[in-house]
């Protein structure tokens, strides 16, 4: 293989004159980290939402339900990206539009709102399908003592499905992470987009994608490793994630 | 709200993006799907093969591709495939392989991952008396996994590699970042040769829309009338 290695690249500085090489990976992994929590927290709250939504009796709800996941999991996340980043603004109010193109940072809120809905229809058939394997006795328990509706999901069922569906959530996590790469289409240089400008401008191709890849490779482990402590410590005796 | 809108573009262009866009994207995903479903249950055997040193390297690679975004992947494979031809083909360069080659070795490689582990779970779905049958018939390795494990797991997780496959056919959207001429590719182009985004975008999302959608129902149909079998 006749590449010209060169690890030292990392420590020459960057163009752009605001560090070396490095730091312009290190700004890219902590734009991914933040990208990726900003997703996972609307994808946790609509997710939550909407998997509720498909256990309750009302058809009406279940419809809703079926409605979101079947919208956000039937397209490629990249056409969703640009129908939030390029189309929405054009079908808005002229006003409501300009303010959307010329907000600072749309990237980022788009990538982070975009890849939070894709993710929340996830999220909800996993927690749809968490909360229908507890046994029909917990709501039955519940409603006997008096609670409503809201308050059953609240204080009884949430609770116990939330912590069974722990190991399936963490693997959403890291693919929320994940696809945050996928934002590098709408202009969100995030880590690939970081090593992807490190290759165009220092022509050391690998020396950048090996560096992303053990960065991610890093935030796996960190991952992995802290929700396997949240899980224990949360775990309910007697149930499969339980000791 | 459409007022300003030309729709007619999507009319004129039917072709381009069907006949070009719409076939890279179908090729891709076909082939890519058999490679991924060939590399994935040879990964899954090894994994299961009981010799410690194989399993782990089959458990490395799968962890490996699934701690990765498609998109580096896609990126790594780009610049990657052109130096492994170099040398495996004992060039004096590193040789130039077309868009569709590193994308369809990209795919391969990536979605073998997630296809071991699904035909890991139907091997291990299949009870252990069939393969012990198989060895007191006389059957060797091969022969017990070609004519009794396999069919079976194949059989069983039939609807789960499909489900994939349609994740797949979505993932491919992502060949984008490199600028082919895929469906989305095609819409893209289109869209900025005519100033005309909104409309290829939408028209690009319903279709995707339609052909997942309707995939994933022909797959709940299909799981159903297999599902009674035992």
């Amino acid at each position: 293989m006749n590449y010209n290695w060169n690890w030292s690249i990392f420590f020459e500085p960057a163009p752009g004159g605001t560090g070396t090489y490095f730091h312009m990976l290190l700004s890219g992994l902590w734009l991914t980290i933040q990208t990726g929590i900003f997703a996972w927290i609307i994808a946790l709250i609509f997710g939550s939402v909407i998997g509720v939504l498909r256990t309750l009796p009302s058809k009406t709800a279940y419809w809703i339900g079926f409605a979101w996941v079947e919208f956000f999991r039937n397209m490629p996340l990249l056409v969703q990206l640009f129908l939030w980043f390029f189309v929405l603004p054009e079908l808005l109010p002229r006003s409501w539009g300009l303010w959307l193109k010329q907000m600072p940072n749309a990237p980022f809120y788009t990538a982070a709102i975009g890849i939070g809905l894709f993710m929340s229809a996830r999220v909800a058939v996993q927690l749809g399908a968490g909360i229908a394997s507890l046994p029909r006795g917990q709501k039955q328990a519940a409603t006997a003592l008096g609670l409503t509706t809201l308050q059953g999901y609240r204080y009884v069922l949430l609770p116990i499905a939330f912590r069974i569906i722990m190991p399936p959530l963490t693997s959403e996590f890291l693919n929320t992470i994940k696809n945050t790469a996928v934002a590098i289409t709408i202009g969100l240089i995030e880590l690939t987009g970081q090593a992807r400008s490190m290759q165009e401008f220092s022509f050391q191709v690998f020396e950048a994608f090996t560096a992303a890849t053990v960065m991610y490779l890093l935030i796996n482990i960190v991952v992995v490793t802290g929700m396997r402590f949240l899980e224990r410590s949360l775990a309910i005796p007697g149930y499969i994630t339980g000791k | 709200m459409f007022a300003n809108f030309d729709f007619d573009v999507i009319r004129r262009s039917l072709g381009y993006l069907f006949l070009d866009g719409m076939a890279f994207t179908l090729t891709l995903t076909g082939l890519s799907a058999l490679g991924g479903i060939i590399f994935g249950t040879l990964i899954a055997l090894m994994r299961l093969s009981g010799f410690k040193v194989l399993g782990r390297i089959a458990g490395l690679y799968v962890d490996f591709m699934r701690s990765l975004p498609l998109v580096l992947v896609i990126f790594w494979f780009y610049f990657l495939v052109p130096y492994v031809g170099q040398w495996l083909t004992g060039a004096s360069r590193p040789i130039s392989v077309g868009a569709f080659t590193s994308a369809l070795v990209t795919f391969i490689m990536f979605e073998a991952a997630y296809f071991s582990e699904i035909m890991r779970a139907g091997i291990q779905s299949i009870s252990k008396g069939q393969p012990a049958a198989a060895n007191a018939l006389g059957m060797t390795y091969a022969q017990t996994m070609r004519y009794v494990v396999l069919p079976q797991a194949f059989r069983n997780m039939l609807p789960v590699l499909l489900t994939q496959t349609i994740v797949l056919f979505q993932d491919t959207s992502l060949v984008y970042v490199l600028s082919m001429p895929d469906f989305l590719g095609a819409a893209s182009k289109v869209a900025q040769r005519d100033g005309r985004l909104v409309e290829m975008y939408l028209f690009a999302a319903v279709v995707y829309f339609t052909i997942s959608c309707a995939a994933s129902f022909a797959v709940r149909r299909l799981q159903a009338r297999i599902s009674i079998v035992r």
